[in-house]
């Protein structure tokens, strides 16, 4: 019928010309560009910075990087039929990025499907690389677990008993929850108790959460939540005196794309993992961040900083290999080690985890702006189980 | 001799407000009877309440001794009741032959098929009903492009396709020419004669009324004032009296 | 007993703005019938005007003049869009503003990004309003006072203007009775215009209200719309005391869920908190199964009158099978022509256009109306992925499927075909939301929010050519089997109780069962939809059954012509196509997208099907003549 005409003419369209150049080395980067445009225009530019430093040095093996990029629509379907194109049309060498988690495992698990090596820069959930952890999927970013545990020292020398936590209903939230439990569980000899609030992710009904966390009478909060969530979740604990006299430990809050936008409201004291962009001055990331700001006038994000790690590894990686071919560079991946704005990273064969830590510090009002004080890296490979826990949970996958 | 339709006490009202107030009736087979009464009488609610549009509070409806009260006008159309409305109802997206087709297939329960195709189902019996009321010539077309009296006459086609015992037409010659009105009228008193089904119908056309019911019942504020021949009833001294709109004197 | 109390008090202060936007969409739905999704769009953008005019002037006046501003440029804005766009096309068939109003969300979106940048943007406290009082002992921000305060006004004020004003008897009139607007006089075009306006005004006024409360960010507009749906349908289209009493409820039952936190219950430990994600929905559809038109709503005895586009079908003609046989030829020619993504792409569309067809049967064929499709689908994806996770074959798996999406299908139709219209159509988005939820929540099973993965086809069809050809097969017989019910007398029964109910009854038609038939095979047909489209992918998360997903579909159908055979596949060929070419070649496709979506609405105001029939339909006449 006419459909199908239709169907094919538009297909024909579609078509376009074959790449085929030769002296190039083709990234196929993949993205929920749209609908998280806060971390991901930042995480761009920190990309093409990296990109384009890398091809005025020659590039990689004589070749230059050349990259992709792939709006996914924020929906693992589309993401996975994004990665066919990249693989079979633009005959990429290799797919990157993603932020959401329930994307990467699907662009993880195509990867093992089809053969492709993948490095997932952003998604957070465990499971990436350890229960669904495949042969083919490297993750740059601090996992979940990895992220809580670096709260909980902190947390512990609190010496709180009763733990009011909030986080975001999904799995992200779930899982942070968990770990935070599990190991301030493990750590404390008294009993501690745990009082939870699960909302909506970017819909919480902050008065209602501040209210009922007074109400249960917590000594001390753990919070889960960011981005818009966050921001309305501090303004009622602000009005309603939640955060006095009461300690606040927080996941990601001193992240910039999260941090900035608090400005005056931005609570004194919380403990938090973050990136204090302006004040991290070691040699590496001096002369990153300078180089951001010549060519953008903006300082970096925390996005800017995976954008550009990620590139760096890929190029660190292509050199090791020498190649493109897959079980090359899955070889390369294995124990490489990249200099990155946050100092020497080193992508762990046991699990393909990157071990970039973060910053854990506390808050602090400074010109009506929130910034992060006191604070000190954490480097991920101390925040990790041990390998025969991992191997325990990489073993569940298949 | 059972009356094809029995009313028995049938009372209705709406927010405490008696729209019916307690009627008795019947109508036999082969028999017309129109249902008449000025605006507010109560025709429209008693009809509505043979047809199963409306629940009685209290009264019985039979047909043919067998109490159909309160039915479904699906169940109704199972126990052969059949009728046409005010406003033509059609099936505008489909021909007139598929109109009639339809109405057969429901009544011989296949309407609910997916093997077949819809216009192989009863197409011979659907053009005898369309010859029956004249509109053979027309089976093909769209209904959608019917003339109003040729819709008309498509309703009364589709209300025969389940052989009804009973058919009920409500003004049936609402909004046609006075040729046209004969025309359907005369169609309606054949097929009743012929087929020795009950017809009751309401009517506002007076000529229409004397001219083709053989019985007239008339009602008034929800009450039966009369009923007989036409020429009883149009010498009746509360029927000219409601008519003359002189009661309120 | 205080918590409670002070819960109450937060309950009534969200209540307030969701009030606000809730009753402007009732207001236009009432009057217009427009289903207006870009609704939310205009909250938005409320909050992100308020926010510039308050931070460019940093004071008092800046703060209340900007929510003040905010409401007129929104008011001005949707103004411009009734005049440009959604009078021109009141005379197509119903929905398909709907469509135009997704396409304005879809550009709002990418504007707002253009304008304010992808940071969100935390306003200021309200000037006089910063702090909090002492309530039961509990500090209470002084601001969520006077929202409750301001919402109880604004219902008076509405109520007033309503009952007091020609404009309001007018309003009144075009919600309640067709008829009597007519015998007023009333210049109509002024009115709809004139109410949208005054929609949009509450709208960006309910938005500006929230500046001290949450950010702007560009997921506001989506966030807030069901909500907005839910409310105007609990308290009943139109009515504004419905509007306000259902915004209370359901802030309510959210603030004691919150409030109540973990509970035991009967020895388990139950999270009220989580219930939040799906509360509103929980209460609408109890709501709608005890009351179908809502608490305080009245059935519409006038809906717009839309234009019945169909001609008779009658059999399939010789031409028909022929081109039907050619496309099936050229259809499965592609792989041999074209690239492997081609295939992949091709793929996509097969499984939409199942998906559509079977969409459009319900909302077509049946008339009925359906905003939560998606529940079937991503029904039959999860029960497909999670029988091949149990170590079923791949043909069980996909019956699986099929068999969780008709048996869910047969139970919410039962409740669904009890209902009518738009009430009706909410429904159906109320049991696909719940099913979201579930998905979304239970982890155990379904793996929460991050899905199942590695759900593959065995070796075969794990080549990109064969799975199309299979996809071909499958969705190529289920679109078929959905053109072939039009032909047949169940697909006639259908359309009769559509054209005309009281007579499908006095023809001793069971209109109730024949449209839960319906119900269940096109939910059915969608989960097989689904079923492929998990195998097609490997991995399945619970975006498959959320709303944006029952939103293509509408697209889709409304798009290629609804009451059009090809229709709901055109469309998906188009909507699929068009989304992934545009997202590959431009930054702003979105925008993009939408602006193309609104020109072909323009352009085809019957769907590209229906316009291109009637158009030939028209040459024939003329030439004819």
């Amino acid at each position: 019928m006419k459909t199908k005409s239709f169907l094919l003419a538009a297909l024909i369209a579609a078509v376009g010309l074959p790449a085929s150049a030769q002296s190039t080395i083709k990234i196929g980067e993949i993205n929920s560009y749209k609908a998280q445009p806060a971390f991901l225009e930042p995480y761009k530019k920190g990309w093409e910075l990296a990109q384009d430093e890398i091809n005025a040095a020659g590039g990689v093996n004589g070749k230059k990087l050349e990259t992709i990029f792939r709006d996914d629509n924020a929906t693992p379907g589309d993401a996975v039929r994004v990665a066919e194109e990249l693989v079979s049309r633009e005959k990429v060498a290799l797919v990157s990025g993603t932020f959401l988690s329930n994307v990467g495992l699907a662009v993880g698990d195509f990867a093992k499907q089809r053969k492709v090596l993948f490095i997932a820069s952003e998604p957070l959930t465990d499971k990436l690389t350890w229960a669904t952890g495949n042969d083919y999927t490297f993750r740059l970013r601090a996992n979940t677990a990895m992220q809580t545990a670096m709260l909980v020292p902190e947390a512990a020398k609190l010496n709180k008993k009763r733990w009011g936590i909030v986080y975001p209903n999904y799995e992200y939230g779930q899982s942070a929850a968990n770990w935070f439990k599990k190991y301030m569980t493990s750590q404390s000899t008294s009993g501690i108790e745990f009082v939870e609030q699960a909302a909506p992710l970017g819909k919480i009904d902050a008065g209602s959460v501040v209210q009922a966390m007074l109400d249960a009478k917590v000594d001390a909060v753990f919070n889960v939540t960011f981005g818009a969530d966050l921001q309305k979740f501090v303004r009622e604990g602000n009005t309603r005196g939640l955060f006095t006299n009461r300690p606040v430990v927080s996941l990601l809050s001193g992240e910039p794309e999260y941090l900035d936008t608090l400005k005056d409201e931005t609570p004194a004291g919380w403990i938090v993992t973050g990136y204090p962009v302006m004040e991290i001055n070691t040699p590496e990331h001096k002369a990153f961040r300078d180089a951001y700001q010549k060519k953008y006038n903006d300082y970096p994000r925390l996005g800017s900083v995976v954008g550009y790690a990620t590139v760096k590894s890929i190029a660190a990686m292509l050199k090791k290999s020498g190649s493109t071919d897959v079980a090359k560079m899955q070889g390369a991946m294995k124990n490489l080690e990249v200099m990155s704005p946050f100092g020497k990273i080193t992508w762990r064969a046991q699990d393909h985890q990157s071990t970039m830590g973060a910053y854990v510090g506390k808050l602090a009002k400074k010109d009506g702006k929130g910034v992060m004080v006191d604070w000190r890296y954490v480097d991920g490979k101390t925040v990790q189980p041990t390998d025969d826990e991992v191997k325990r949970l990489r073993a569940s996958a298949k | 001799m059972t009356p094809a339709l029995d009313i028995l006490g049938l009372k209705k009202s709406f927010g405490g407000v008696a729209a019916v107030k307690g009627i008795d009736f019947n109508v036999n087979a082969g028999e017309a009877v129109a249902l008449i009464g000025p605006n507010g009488a109560g025709k429209t609610t008693c009809f509505n309440l043979i047809n199963g549009q409306l629940k009685p509070d209290a009264g019985s409806v039979s047909l043919f001794g067998e109490n159909i009260t309160s039915r479904s006008p699906e169940a109704l159309f199972r126990a052969g009741v059949a009728r046409t409305f005010q406003i033509t109802a059609t099936f505008a997206t489909m021909t007139v032959r598929e109109n009639v087709q339809l109405a057969l297939m429901s009544h011989n329960g296949s309407a609910t098929k997916v093997f077949c195709f819809a216009t192989s189902q009863h197409a011979a019996r659907a053009d005898v009903l369309l010859n029956d009321v004249g509109l053979q010539s027309q089976s093909s077309r769209p209904c959608a492009e019917l003339a109003y009296g040729d819709l008309k006459r498509l309703e009364l086609a589709v209300a025969l396709a389940n052989d009804p015992r009973l058919l009920l037409m409500d003004e049936p010659t609402a909004g046609m020419s006075p040729q046209e009105r004969d025309g359907l009228m005369q169609l309606a008193l054949t097929v009743c004669r012929e087929r020795k089904l009950a017809l009751l119908f309401t009517e506002h056309d007076m000529d229409v009324v004397f001219k083709f019911a053989d019985r007239i019942i008339v009602m008034n504020r929800g009450r039966l004032i009369a009923q007989g021949r036409p020429d009883e009833v149009r010498a009746n001294e509360e029927v000219r009296k409601v008519y003359l709109g002189s009661t309120h004197v | 007993m205080t918590a409670l109390l002070v819960q109450t008090l937060n309950g009534l202060a969200a209540a307030s703005s969701l009030f606000l936007v809730a009753v402007g969409l009732s207001l236009i739905f009432g009057v217009t019938r427009i289903v207006n999704f870009a609704h939310g769009s205009f909250y938005m953008l409320g909050v992100y005007i308020a926010y510039s005019v308050a931070t460019y002037f940093g004071n008092a006046f800046g703060f209340w003049g900007g929510v003040l501003a905010a409401g007129v440029a929104v008011a001005l804005l949707g103004v411009i869009v009734e005049v440009a766009i959604l009078r021109r096309i009141y005379a197509a068939p119903e929905l398909l503003q709907l469509i135009a109003t997704f396409a304005l969300v879809l550009i709002i979106k990418d504007a707002a990004l253009y304008i304010w940048g992808p940071e969100d943007l935390l306003g200021p406290r309200a000037p006089g309003f910063t702090g909090a009082v002492e309530i039961f002992g509990r500090p209470f921000p002084t601001y969520d006072l006077l929202l409750i305060v301001l919402g109880v006004a604004m219902l008076f004020a509405l109520t007033t203007f309503i009952k007091r004003t020609r404009f309001g008897l007018l309003l009144r009139a075009a919600t309640e009775d067709r008829e009597m607007t007519d015998a007023l006089g009333v210049n109509q075009k002024l009115l709809f215009t004139a109410v949208f306006a005054l929609g949009c005004f509450l709208a960006g006024f309910g938005g500006a209200l929230q500046l001290p409360r949450e950010p702007a960010t560009l997921n506001m507009d989506l966030n807030i719309i069901a909500d907005v749906f839910v409310v105007v349908v609990i308290g009943g289209l139109g009515s504004l005391y419905g509007a306000f009493v259902a915004a209370v409820i359901i802030s309510l039952v959210k603030a004691y869920c919150i409030g109540l936190g973990n509970v035991a219950m009967f020895g388990v430990e139950f999270e009220f908190s989580k219930l939040t994600l799906v509360a509103e929905f929980i209460v609408m559809a109890l709501v709608l199964v005890f009351k179908p038109n809502g608490l305080f709503g009245r059935p519409f005895s006038h809906p717009r009158a839309s234009e019945v586009i169909e001609t008779p079908i009658g059999k399939p003609s010789n031409v028909q099978y022929a081109t039907l046989l050619v496309g099936l030829m050229l259809a499965a020619s592609l792989p041999l022509v074209f690239d492997e993504y081609t295939s992949v792409l091709a793929t996509d569309v097969l499984i939409f256009a199942l998906f559509a067809a079977s969409l459009g049967l319900i909302i077509g064929t049946a008339g009925l109306g359906s905003f939560g499709h998606a529940a079937y689908f991503g029904l039959g994806a999860y029960g497909a992925a999670l029988a091949a996770k149990a170590g079923f074959g791949f043909a069980p798996s996909l019956v699986c499927g099929v068999a969780l999406s008709l048996t869910a299908s047969i139970v919410f139709g039962w409740f669904c075909v009890r209902l009518s219209g738009t009430y009706m159509a909410m429904l159906t988005l109320a049991f696909a939301q719940i099913v979201w939820s579930i998905v979304f929540q239970w982890d155990a099973v379904t793996g929460g929010s991050n899905g199942i993965v590695g759900v593959w086809p065995p070796e075969l069809f794990s080549d990109r050519d064969n799975f199309y050809w299979l996809a071909l097969a499958l969705c190529g017989a289920g679109v078929l089997f959905c053109w072939w019910i039009v032909y047949t007398p169940l697909g006639y029964a259908l359309r009769a109780s559509r054209d005309s109910q009281v007579k499908a009854h006095a023809i001793g038609l069971s209109v109730m069962r024949l449209q839960w038939a319906a119900f269940a095979l096109a939910g059915a047909l969608g989960g097989v939809a689904g079923a492929i489209y998990a195998f097609s992918k490997g991995s399945i998360s619970p975006d498959v059954s959320a709303i944006p997903r029952s939103v293509d579909a509408l697209v889709m159908v409304l798009l290629g012509g609804i009451n059009t055979l090809l229709g709901p596949v055109v469309g998906a060929a188009v909507f699929t196509w068009l989304q992934d070419t545009l997202a590959r070649s431009t930054e702003y496709w979105r925008a993009v997208l939408g602006a193309i979506i609104l020109l072909l609405v323009m352009v085809f105001p019957k769907g590209i099907v229906g316009s291109i029939q009637s158009l030939t339909a028209s040459m024939k006449k003329r030439s004819a003549a």
